[in-house]
């Protein structure tokens, strides 16, 4: 018989997990140096996405770099719409009207709730509860159904405008919004009921992927991974936008910084939005939705093909753009992942001279060998999954 | 009016000099402009000192303004979560010398952002741990956010890699 107390000669393998992985949401690679099951080292590699975006934002007016933001968190492109949007405005120095306001954070909120819920189905279905995934799905699929009613668009909304909004709510929206919003809720509900308390689930998450509150500042992580951690800082608390001083809603905080409590911070933030939506849907007062300006917001289609007016500003607008005054403007929003910023610089010209977007994945990722150190190869896929790394939005 | 801020007033108080305070009228944060010499101090200083404490390292990257001389500006944004204060620093850098001090040691988080603007405007931050390219790949020519750097440039096609273990 073989004598089982003699050590095993192992020697350490790397592993390459991704650029096209099943647990890599999006496109990313992991170079695990792998010792039997424990991980040595862990290296993201990312830039598989990357197209330029800032180059591309240098090359093109005001109003064109809006369709680029869509694109960088694809799963809540309202976010980086109104974030863009108001960074340009700081620098025009100008103040949108008070219903185009209610209409961004119905806009954000919507988004938010959709970026968790795929976040939470996508992690779920990795840890085999394939059924989590549907149901998420199938909230999403409504929430998408009211972002369609707003924009007209699923995916690439460029809803917002420098100085306001393209559309105002459709007929109707108000009452769908609010039948919407109870069907996602009893969804959710069922998908707390199918994880929470789910051994597996349990098991795999909690203590996994644990990062604590000072290592999440020192590598700059915001957003619900900075929140689980115990750390109170959420943009729309700290800074806030809009009219989110005006609202009620509460920041959920976790404890230990882990995957379970990153999930419950997620879910219950699907909560605090769906609260926020019901809020605003009772509050927004009617008005119009963009500033009364010529010079810098897109007259309506309707007026353009009918007076001449608004067709030689419509003209001006999209030929020779808008030219905010020489300076810059740093203005933060809070994105599903965490804090969003834009940093524009205007040389005075129709073109940005500089729009960098500050996304809140590319730290996040930086930090997750810490996140990984001395787990387990299967912790890579729960962790990773909680990060939920955008990688529009990193690559940029 | 700037000066009232505590940050300003203890950041003038402690480097005098070194430092100046520029106006920043569309989003009214604080900016400092930082000689590139004494970068990596006023940075230990703003995250060690008790009362100042930024723990927070929101962003950092750089501008080009190619008409202007010294040519490049790095500029750090930075936030303090327990005072809720937000400060900009600014470091300009000629375009012969374009180096400037890390500040992996004062915020690990730095790492990534500093390999970014070596990747994208060819800044190099000494005693940097680890830097090479990040978003884009190794054999890429030029850095393409310069502004000299054309839009439509096209880069040449390079040898396939024999060794693809932790390449990029």
């Amino acid at each position: 018989m073989a004598d089982l107390t003699k050590e095993l000669h192992t020697e350490c393998m790397t592993l390459q997990m991704g650029p096209s992985h099943p647990a890599m949401h999006g496109t990313v690679k992991m170079i695990v140096d792998i010792d039997g099951e424990e991980i040595h080292s862990v290296k993201p590699e990312v830039g598989y996405l990357h197209r330029g975006f800032e180059k591309m934002c240098e090359n093109s007016t005001y109003h064109q770099v809006i369709p680029f933001t869509d694109r960088l968190n694809y799963v809540s492109p309202f976010i980086n719409n109104v974030g863009y949007a108001m960074a340009v405005e700081k620098l025009l120095g100008i103040e949108v009207p008070e219903r185009c306001k209610y209409l961004r954070v119905l806009a954000c909120e919507i988004s938010r709730i959709s970026d968790h819920l795929t976040c939470l189905g996508a992690s779920g279905m990795e840890l085999a509860a394939f059924s989590v995934l549907l149901y998420s799905i199938e909230a999403r699929e409504w929430m998408w159904e009211l972002v369609e009613a707003l924009s007209g668009a699923r995916l690439t909304t460029t809803w917002a405008r420098i100085g306001g909004v393209a559309y105002d709510m459709p007929d109707g929206f108000e009452r769908k919004a609010r039948e919407e919003l109870e069907k996602v809720k009893r969804l959710v509900e069922d998908m707390r009921g199918l994880l929470e308390k789910n051994r597996i689930f349990y098991d795999r998450m909690r203590g996994t992927g644990v990062l604590e509150a000072n290592d999440c500042l020192a590598y700059g992580v915001t957003g619900p991974c900075l929140r689980a951690a115990g750390v109170y800082y959420d943009v729309r608390k700290a800074k806030p936008y809009l009219v989110y001083d005006r609202l009620d809603f509460e920041v959920p905080l976790g404890k230990s910084g882990d995957n379970y409590d990153k999930f419950v911070v997620r879910v219950l933030e699907i909560y605090q939005s769906i609260r926020i939506i019901e809020q605003a849907l009772e509050q927004i007062p009617a008005g119009p939705i963009a500033v009364d300006d010529p010079k810098i917001t897109l007259p309506p289609k309707q007026e353009v093909y009918t007076s001449i007016g608004a067709l030689v500003h419509h003209f001006n607008i999209i030929v020779k753009g808008i030219r905010p005054p020489k300076g810059e403007a740093y203005f933060a929003v809070e994105g599903g992942n965490g804090e969003l910023g834009f940093y524009v610089v205007s040389d005075g010209s129709d073109k940005p001279w500089k729009c960098r977007c500050r996304g809140p994945c590319f730290p996040i990722v930086q930090a997750v060998p810490k996140m990984l150190e001395g787990a387990m190869v299967a912790d890579v896929v729960p962790t990773f999954g909680m990060v939920n790394m955008i990688g529009g939005e990193m690559d940029r | 009016m700037a000066e009232k801020n505590p940050t300003i007033k203890k950041l003038l108080a402690k480097f005098g000099g070194q430092i100046e305070v520029v106006a920043s009228p569309f989003d009214k944060m604080d900016t400092v402009r930082v000689k590139r010499e004494s970068i990596l101090d006023v940075c230990m200083f703003l995250r060690t000192e008790d009362d100042l404490d930024y723990d927070l390292m929101r962003d950092l990257t750089c501008v080009d303004y190619i008409h202007e001389k010294p040519r490049f500006e790095v500029v750090y944004h930075l936030y303090s979560i327990y005072n809720g204060h937000e400060i900009r620093l600014k470091v300009r850098l000629e375009e012969r010398d374009p180096t400037i001090d890390t500040v992996t040691s004062v915020w690990v988080g730095a790492n990534w952002y500093e390999r970014e603007v070596y990747d994208f405007y060819g800044i190099r931050f000494n005693n940097h741990p680890d830097l090479r390219r990040i978003l884009l790949y190794p054999e890429f020519v030029g850095h393409p956010l310069r502004k000299d750097y054309p839009i439509d440039r096209e880069q040449p096609l390079f040898e396939e890699r024999k060794e693809t273990k932790g390449v990029r």
